[in-house]
């Protein structure tokens, strides 16, 4: 492919580094991203994909565009509320870059279509908000063999982390299984600073691009935790788990499967 | 006896990693523990013994996203 003198000069910030240049763009250009959860991780992640070039962009979210999104979820717009997410995002992003092709779905991510999902795209992000989803992206990409980047958020406190099936930690080699349900909050009850979902959600864009172009050190085997009080990054080294029951010596896990959904109750919660 | 948790040098009293939790009121099942950069199973947090110098990170789950 060549790029027309237009897309030279859209993407010309790019080029002009040696780490990315004609080639690299070109890697972007080519590239499939799927990102699970058009909400406030999505919304940045897909802002940026979109400017910088990438060639699909797949969005997967069931819901509608709600009041109470717009506190965070960036991509979407006041005239948009009661519009499905993954229309208004959709919009918006061939507003930004009419190069991208978005394909949508307006579906749940479940045991019974993700795997079909995953294999399209070379890169997957984690723009889910709750556990079971989380888990289940975790397991369809260790399946499928996509590197995938995680991210989640809660109240002032982010976290990051980039996962390569088989060569770096997963998510259960360090947590196993989902917290019982009501024990940890992570639903909409409990509540965020909507910022947040922009410093996670485009960090998780930076390590998607990496991967898309090869370069640099992903965050893998290390998760940065952000805590927004305080404005200070944590790396927490993980290694992978022997004891995994995904992508350890003895997987228990051999197939993909959907956790119970999790229950909004945060009575037993202590904040 | 004075260890890492999270970061932070801490003195603390107990024996095992589940003493530590206790005393944090921290329920085991919130969280996914590293000793000296090894995670440790759930069914070994009472077991596991806390000495001077070790370095423990309790990472919470964290879920948001949406």
């Amino acid at each position: 492919m060549n790029f027309t003198d237009e897309q030279v000069t859209r993407y010309s910030r790019h080029i002009l580094l040696p780490e990315v240049g004609g080639k690299g763009q070109k890697k972007i250009a080519q590239s499939k991203i799927l990102i699970v959860g058009a909400g406030g991780l999505g919304s940045p992640a897909a802002f940026y994909l979109a400017a910088a070039g990438a060639g699909t962009i797949g969005l997967i979210d069931s819901d509608l565009v709600d009041l109470s999104n717009l506190q965070r979820q960036v991509i979407h717009q006041t005239p948009d509320v009661g519009r499905p997410k993954v229309l208004s995002a959709k919009e918006k992003i061939e507003a930004i870059n009419p190069d991208v092709k978005v394909l949508t779905y307006e579906d749940r991510l479940v045991a019974k279509n993700a795997l079909e999902l995953i294999r399209a795209y070379d890169v997957v992000i984690d723009g889910v908000d709750n556990f079971p989803a989380k888990f289940l992206i975790n397991d369809a990409c260790f399946f499928a063999e996509k590197p995938l980047v995680h991210g989640g958020i809660l109240r002032f406190d982010g976290r990051v982390t980039t996962i390569i099936p088989k060569k770096s930690a997963c998510y259960r080699c360090v947590f196993k299984t989902p917290p019982p349900p009501g024990l940890v909050a992570s639903c909409q009850e409990a509540g965020v600073i909507g910022v947040l979902a922009g410093i996670i959600g485009t960090l998780q864009a930076t390590e998607a691009l990496k991967l898309v172009l090869g370069i640099g050190r992903p965050l893998t085997d290390r998760m940065l935790d952000f805590d927004a009080r305080r404005t200070t990054f944590r790396e927490i080294k993980t290694k992978r788990n022997p004891n995994c029951p995904l992508c350890g010596s003895h997987p228990t896990i051999t197939e993909l499967f959907d956790h119970e959904p999790e229950v909004c109750d945060l009575k037993q919660v202590e904040a | 006896m004075q260890v890492k948790i999270n970061g932070k040098s801490e003195e603390v009293q107990g024996a095992t990693v589940l003493d530590l939790l206790k005393a944090k009121n921290i329920d085991p099942h919130m969280v996914a523990v590293e000793l000296n950069h090894t995670i440790l199973e759930r069914d070994h947090l009472g077991t596991a013994h806390v000495k001077d110098g070790d370095h423990l990170e309790f990472l919470f789950y964290m879920g948001g996203g949406r």
